[in-house]
């Protein structure tokens, strides 16, 4: 008797949580309506649209015709395809380079030097401004004839530089200036990571004897390292979709040696109405987004499995 | 860098005999070095915005003649009063301006309407759906909420033209909720920031309240989102910065004056400025215009939006 009605309990239980689950559904429904919609609306169904458009010749004007591979096959030999991914590759490697390395130096002496506030609100102060407003500033810091930074060049004798204008120096001071707007944020995230170290961590190393350069290379980057991994994931793919820099300072120029995948899309789309193309090199692009995802996140995660 | 913890004791060799000046000089050197470092980086930052303040007070002809003057040279508010149209195209050009017709106001105006539609339906939406997430019970939440998370990771360049096609059909081309209504429902981040705060609310309070009789309804207005104001603060100020500072998508929706924003209007004055003689105190003028809105809200929220940058909503 007594077995059996203890056995009986929880199955009653059971039930009765789950019926209760279920009542709950119908206003668990009406809460997530409105986002559900927005998220199908705005989000999956663009997503899904997105692929189909790029299997069609669809240009605003014309409803779209299947077309098969048609876009991709031309794609693969389009140079300027090519050339625009080895631009926006070699953007965001100087640009995730610099920067990451930047943040992490500023990360770890902020974390060392200073807990201030107003610090940290200086150096995040050029990402509360728009992309816009950034070209802006160094269109006018950079520029050839009264750019303050050529007139110091001028004076340390290194001599003007056309940083807009010289294809070999467009890319690079793109991917600077961005920099600039952008590493203030990337050491605050890193920063917040180095909070999650105990200090008695480096309590203990001090008493093993570890020198401090031995310390940040055995105990801050291996206990930084999904942080770390997390900040090259988040700032690689925003950095793959750079556009409103090259929109408003170069227009991809000069001679395409600044017209980054995301600019060429656009081009492609909103000056030829070829907008299946333009979806075709989209898809193209989300492909090597996601591959970098995972390379990154495996790269990571093997390295924390190895460390332990 | 080396300077990852306080104060190291010398080496290891034998910490014991090393001579007590080495103890102290060493750090003290070591952290002049490291806000040497921190100074440099903050004047980096902040010079830019000096710079924009100094040029835009000068006039176009004298920026020419003293291009290194420290102080604005020639000072004068023409740049701002063409900045915000108030001068004529005579008076303009004269000034060395594109005398380009610029209608400030209505591109404020703009901005402030777009970012604040956005802003205040996306929180609330957002809220409502973290709500359900976080606090009811219901069959399928696990799976609901999963797929909500793999949105977070669809880059926004790949629903940017089925969007357009979208919004064009639905004819709101160059209207402001053409620009506002692809964010105006959700984002899977903003679910996701406000689905964390709300989880960390003691459950205690909310079956209190529901034992006196609160429905879910009362619960999420009168205990919920007052005891997530700070997050929910923290949430719609990054949200208004975000939407504010947008480009792409205005771009590619807005077509004329009607549903001009700032950012966009920046973009066109810079493009229409001569390309042989650009007329630098104008543009700056109008940068600076362009950028105060957002760095008083800064000023206003500095220790909320600094505090906000971590982890929390990413991981």
């Amino acid at each position: 008797m007594s077995v059996l009605s203890s056995t009986r309990r929880p199955r009653a239980a059971t039930r009765r949580r789950r019926s209760s689950d279920a009542r709950n559904l119908p206003m668990a429904l009406a809460f997530i309506l409105p986002a559900t919609i927005g998220f199908g609306v705005f989000l999956v169904w663009p997503a899904i649209r997105g692929i189909w458009l790029s299997f069609t010749d669809y240009s605003v004007f014309q409803p779209p015709h299947f077309i098969g591979l048609d876009n991709y096959r031309r794609m693969f030999a389009d140079p300027v395809f090519w050339s625009s991914m080895r631009v926006t590759v070699y953007y965001v490697i100087v640009n995730i380079g610099v920067q990451t390395v930047v943040a992490l130096v500023l990360a770890v002496l902020l974390n060392r030097l200073t807990k201030s506030l107003w610090v940290r609100g200086v150096v995040l102060t050029p990402y509360l401004v728009s992309n816009v407003v950034t070209a802006m500033l160094w269109l006018l810091l950079l520029d050839y004839q009264l750019g303050i930074v050529n007139q110091l060049l001028d004076w340390l004798g290194i001599g003007r530089q056309s940083f807009w204008g010289d294809p070999a120096l467009v890319i690079p001071t793109i991917a600077l200036v961005n920099v600039w707007r952008h590493v203030g944020y990337t050491a605050l995230l890193i920063f917040a990571g180095l909070q999650t170290i105990s200090p008695q961590i480096y309590e203990a190393g001090k008493v093993d004897g570890a020198t401090e350069t031995a310390m940040f290379w055995r105990l801050t980057v291996p206990l930084l390292r999904p942080y770390l991994a997390m900040v090259l994931i988040v700032t690689s793919i925003g950095a793959f979709q750079v556009f409103d820099t090259v929109s408003v300072a170069t227009q991809g120029g000069p001679a395409n040696a600044s017209n980054v995948i995301q600019y060429y899309i656009y081009k492609v789309a909103f000056s030829r109405y070829d907008f299946g193309y333009a979806s075709a090199m989209s898809v193209a692009l989300l492909v090597v987004l996601s591959f970098i995802t995972v390379v990154q996140y495996r790269l990571s995660r093997a390295g924390s499995v190895a460390e332990s | 860098m080396t300077l990852t913890r306080p104060a190291p004791a010398g080496t290891a060799t034998d910490p014991g005999r090393r001579p007590q000046t080495r103890r102290v000089t060493r750090p003290r050197w070591g952290r002049a070095l490291g806000w040497l470092v921190v100074i440099l980086i903050m004047l980096v930052t902040l010079f830019p915005f000096y710079w924009m303040l100094r040029t835009a007070l000068s006039s176009n002809a004298s920026l020419a003649e003293h291009p290194t003057s420290l102080l604005p040279t020639g000072l004068t508010f023409d740049g701002f009063r063409r900045a915000l149209g108030q001068t004529t195209r005579e008076e303009a050009l004269a000034q060395g301006g594109s005398g380009a017709a610029m209608h400030f106001w209505q591109y404020l105006a703009n901005s402030v309407v777009v970012a604040t539609m956005i802003t205040v339906c996306q929180v609330f939406f957002s809220a409502l759906a973290a709500y359900a997430f976080a606090r009811l019970k219901w069959p399928g939440r696990q799976v609901v909420f999963s797929v909500f998370l793999v949105g977070l990771m669809i880059p926004s360049i790949f629903t940017v033209l089925p969007n357009f096609v979208l919004i064009r059909n639905l004819g709101l081309l160059d209207t402001l909720p053409g620009i506002a209504l692809p964010t105006m429902l959700m984002t899977p981040f903003a679910v996701f920031f406000l689905r964390q705060f709300f989880l960390g609310i003691p459950a205690e309070i909310e079956e209190a309240a529901m034992i006196d009789g609160a429905g879910r309804m009362r619960c999420f207005f009168r205990i919920i989102l007052p005891m997530a104001a700070p997050a929910v603060t923290t949430l719609a100020v990054l949200t208004y910065i975000t939407s504010w500072n947008d480009y792409l998508w205005p771009l590619l929706v807005s077509q004329s004056d009607r549903s001009r924003v700032l950012t966009l209007a920046l973009g066109i004055f810079r493009a229409q400025t001569p390309a042989s003689a650009p007329d630098w105190s104008g543009l700056m003028a109008a940068t600076l215009l362009a950028a105060l809105p957002m760095l008083a809200v800064f000023l206003a929220f500095a220790r909320r939006i600094v505090n906000s940058v971590g982890f929390t909503g990413i991981k």
